[in-house]
């Protein structure tokens, strides 16, 4: 973007919505309440895997406040099954019913909803439903799953719903001539998401109007809109959907649920507004899990560390049904497996396998995750089998700097990049010699301390609409109002984010405003006529580019207006700091405010040039961008119980161009908690029978500020060519990186022990079992 | 119906509630201040923190009817004759939040901190925050906003 010398483009500018949330004033989708309005409670199922031979719904109908008691067969020729996106040949797609029809499939799938007149008597009359179950085998496990019954879905004869070959290159020839050869089973644990606000859903259908209002707790209201009409046989344009204040995603909002569609159905039904809030155990039921991926990995690589070939099977945990983007999370793994690697021979098996269990989906990270803690591990596998340090490792094995941009073994085209750039800076900025000094210093005393790294590389920005299952653009309108001031309106709709913050700073500079000047309007699909979402570390990266666009429609067509008031030609016009002057003659500048006032009272426009000052484009982009960075962990192990101390947490990343770099360490520091949660403290377990054990926070250890350490940030810009910002996106960097360089660092420390690999979550209890001699 | 008396942000209120309402609902259905916000129902989570008496509590395990008469700060009365209390405005600078949902409770949970603790340590903090659960700003700015409204106070 041809912007003048930036100003608050790279600034650290205060957060514009921060005021309202520090002070209580924020609206969120539970906070809402309107006139008539009814609650619904909704009644799931306590088995993994039976038949409902009986729903009696009869006492729960006559308890106090009850209006409406509805089941699977009530709405089942009202609300289609859920839809999935995906572009998968062959994929099998059992029905997803909003309530259960005959059978259900994992604990927490709902059976009857309860609507009355308040949240408390919904909650007793679902007391008083009574559902028979005849219990049917359930598969938890997703091997067993692979090879047989007993069925998810027994129609389907199979649990496997799809599988996704890939191959490059020979690796077969390859490893059979590779000086090392190494095998590992690598497991990525099931993870729930726990954003603090748990979701919640309210339904307004206006007879009247004959329009439906659904607010809710997403992160894509454009597509929620579309899903919505899809399923509910009504008209898009007589949606309207709303994303208030949305207290954190991580992709846990990226989805139709069932309880969208059934809310508006019931609204519809009963003539009044509905409200569904989930408690929290039902959000670690009935939201989206994360990851659940098997891998059983073969590596061929030379004495000198370099690695020849790569060969992956991987089985992905679906859960009972697919959600939204379910079936294509595990497939982001098949692609990034090579990560910042030149290997060439790859081949990849990846079969997605039901199972009775909660389904996963998009997890911060989503797919990508799981491929940097395979390859980053096998990196240090490598290391450790050739007696090389694992940074030397990973250096003989990075593209070089000029070799951008990169086609991987996967078919990728990594936009730019220096992989060795940034971890140089980290080794320099980590000390590492002396950190390895000290080591072995501490290993002579007996002490276990360990250092880990994990180089990643991410795709970002998602994406080219060409590989995406529903469109990868994203939509921005802005209009200068008469006084000057700017709205903008766009689809990517942010939950925490701060793209108030830094879409205003783009305007801003681009005009000659202040961040104040501009009005970020968001997460509701009337006032925002089209959008994909946030979601992929794409807001920037495509909503902030289709914005930049905007900024330049309108900065010509001011500079048009300026080049006819100022008798120039439109090419000699400078547009800078808020005043447009011809080349050299700044005296006789106009001021922005001039020609909005020009292009609104019409009375001095030519002909040509239409009054009114505003734009609207559609961000379509050419590639993915792929953000990269080298993160260093070191940890101290405790010799008698195995609990692992994260003593320091260094990283240094590169998402190109920083609009916010307050906003990006504050992503980055939440990103690398996330992946640290992973690595040291988080784990859905389920028994064989298909219960969910850590169904509660007490159970499932989302960490808590003492667990943690302060983070040790630093950068490189690579700006991307992808879009006019140079932005890449930041989003999930530092979940994609932070798992690998925390295990990394656990397995360094276990070297005395001969430990050599270790699945996530590196308990106490693990960690001294592996001390024990009892790793697998 | 139980009637209760409770000074809310240090205006004085009597209502008549059910016996089995949470402070959480009083503050959110009955007094209208929705700033107070329910994450778990559980007292894990801490997004539901309130100051009853001057002492943090998570008002989503307490029942109206214990706080008859008792004096209550939400988030919504912490700042005073428009100015943001000092935690509010170091969150601000420190972008110590993102979302914000956790934001409320973990500014009142700091703020009975910094009552007892003047001058408090990081590993204080992170330790006197265990009750509030926050997933996006991996707590460091969190700490760091803390500290600077401890400077700011001092």
């Amino acid at each position: 973007m041809p912007v003048t010398v930036p100003k608050f483009i790279g600034a650290r500018v205060r957060r514009k919505e921060d005021p309202r949330l520090i002070t209580g004033r924020a609206t969120y989708t539970d906070d809402i309440v309107l006139p008539r309005m009814a609650y619904v409670k909704l009644v799931r199922s306590t088995q993994a895997h039976a038949k409902l031979t009986k729903v009696d719904v009869a006492a729960a109908k006559q308890m106090p406040g009850v209006i409406a008691v509805v089941t699977g067969e009530d709405i089942k020729d009202r609300i289609a099954p859920l839809p999935v996106a995906h572009k998968i040949p062959d994929l099998k797609v059992p029905a997803h019913t909003a309530l259960a029809m005959g059978e259900v499939r994992h604990v927490g799938e709902a059976i009857v909803a309860i609507v009355a007149d308040t949240a408390a008597q919904a909650t007793d009359a679902a007391e008083h439903v009574v559902v028979d179950y005849e219990p049917l085998p359930a598969v938890t496990d997703v091997e067993q799953a692979a090879a047989g019954a007993p069925f998810v879905h027994a129609d389907l004869g199979t649990n496997v719903a799809f599988t996704f070959p890939f191959k490059a290159g020979d690796p077969d020839a390859q490893l059979a001539k590779a000086p090392v050869k190494i095998r590992q089973r690598i497991m990525n644990q099931r993870l729930i998401p726990v954003a603090i606000e748990p979701r919640c859903v309210i339904a307004d259908y206006d007879a009247g109007y004959q329009k439906l209002t659904l607010t809710s707790t997403t992160q894509i209201p454009h597509l929620l809109r579309l899903l919505l009409g899809a399923v509910l046989s009504l008209p898009e344009h007589k949606i309207r959907v709303v994303a208030p204040e949305v207290g954190g995603g991580f992709g846990s909002k990226l989805n139709l649920y069932p309880e969208e569609p059934l809310l508006a159905h019931l609204s519809q039904r009963l003539g009044r507004p509905v409200k569904w809030t989930e408690t929290r155990t039902e959000g670690f039921l009935a939201t989206i899990h994360g990851r659940d991926q098997l891998a059983e990995v073969e590596v061929g690589a030379g004495k000198d560390g370099r690695l020849l070939a790569l060969k992956v099977k991987l089985w992905q945990d679906l859960g009972a049904y697919h959600q939204l983007l379910t079936p294509v999370i595990p497939t982001l793994t098949v692609l990034m497996l090579p990560g910042c690697y030149t290997v060439k021979d790859v081949a990849v098996e990846l079969k997605g396998v039901f199972t009775d269990k909660t389904p996963t989906d998009a997890y911060r990270g989503a797919g990508r995750p799981e491929a940097t803690f395979i390859i980053e591990r096998v990196m240090d596998l490598i290391a450790a089998a050739t007696g090389k340090d694992p940074a030397e490792v990973r250096r003989l094995n990075f593209p070089a700097a000029n070799a951008f941009p990169y086609l991987t073994a996967t078919g990728l085209t990594y936009d730019s990049g220096n992989y060795q750039g940034t971890l140089d800076k980290l080794l320099e900025k980590a000390h590492y010699a002396k950190l390895r000094k000290e080591q072995a210093e501490q290993r002579a005393k007996g002490a276990l301390m360990g250092i880990g790294l994990s180089t990643y590389v991410e795709v970002c920005g998602l994406g080219p609409s060409a590989a995406m299952p529903a469109g990868g653009w994203e939509a921005c309108e802005l209009e200068v109002r008469r006084s000057g001031k700017v709205v903008v309106k766009t689809g990517a709709s942010p939950h925490g984010q701060g793209e108030e913050t830094t879409f205003a700073q783009i305007v801003a500079d681009g005009f000659g405003l202040t961040p104040d000047d501009v009005e970020i309007v968001h997460g509701d699909t009337d006032a925002v006529a089209e959008g994909i979402g946030t979601f992929g570390s794409r807001a920037q990266a495509v909503g902030g580019a289709a914005l930049a666009r905007c900024v330049e429609t309108v900065r010509t067509k001011a500079r048009r207006i300026a080049a006819h008031l100022l008798e120039a030609s439109v090419e000699d016009i400078i547009f800078e700091d808020g005043k447009l002057f011809p080349t050299g003659v700044p005296a006789k500048a106009k001021t922005f405010m001039d020609i909005v006032n020009v292009a609104y009272l019409a009375d001095q426009l030519p002909q040509e040039i239409e009054p009114g000052l505003s734009a609207v484009h559609f961000f379509e982009p050419t590639n993915f961008t792929f953000p990269f960075g080298a993160h260093l962990a070191v940890v101290d192990v405790d010799k008698d119980t195995g609990k692992v101390t994260l003593r320091r947490y260094v990283a240094v990343d590169d998402c190109g161009t920083l609009i916010n770099p307050m906003i990006v360490e504050g992503q980055l520091h939440g990103g690398i908690a996330q992946g640290v949660a992973q690595a040291l403290f988080e784990e859905a377990v389920y028994d064989a029978g298909g219960q969910l054990v850590t169904g509660e926070l007490m159970d499932y250890a989302v960490p808590k500020a003492a667990f943690l350490p302060s983070w040790e940030l630093d950068h490189t810009v690579t700006p991307t060519p992808v879009n006019v910002l140079g932005a890449k996106g930041v989003g999930e960097a530092g979940t994609i990186a932070s798992g690998a360089a925390i295990m990394n660092a656990v397995v360094d420390a276990l070297q005395p022990y001969g430990v050599k690999h270790m699945d996530m979550p590196a308990t106490a209890q693990k960690v001294w079992r592996a001390m024990q001699g009892g790793a697998k | 119906m139980a009637r209760v008396t409770l000074t809310v942000n240090g205006a004085k209120r009597t209502d008549d509630v059910a016996p089995r309402l949470l402070l959480v609902q009083y503050l959110r259905e009955v007094a209208e201040l929705t700033g107070t916000h329910v994450g778990c129902e559980t007292s894990v989570c801490g997004a539901c923190t309130v100051l009853v008496n001057g002492r943090a509590v998570k008002s989503c395990t307490q029942l109206a009817v214990q706080c008859d008469g008792a004096s209550v700060t939400t988030i919504e009365g912490l700042a005073t004759d428009g100015k943001l209390h000092p935690l509010q405005e170091a969150f601000w600078a420190e972008h110590g939040l993102q979302c914000g949902f956790c934001t409320p409770g973990m500014i009142l949970s700091a703020h009975a901190l910094l009552e007892q603790d003047k001058d408090p340590s990081e590993a204080t903090i992170r330790h006197a925050l265990g009750g509030n659960l926050c997933r996006c700003t991996g707590y460091h700015n969190i700490v760091r906003s803390v500290q600077s409204a401890a400077r700011a106070m001092r």
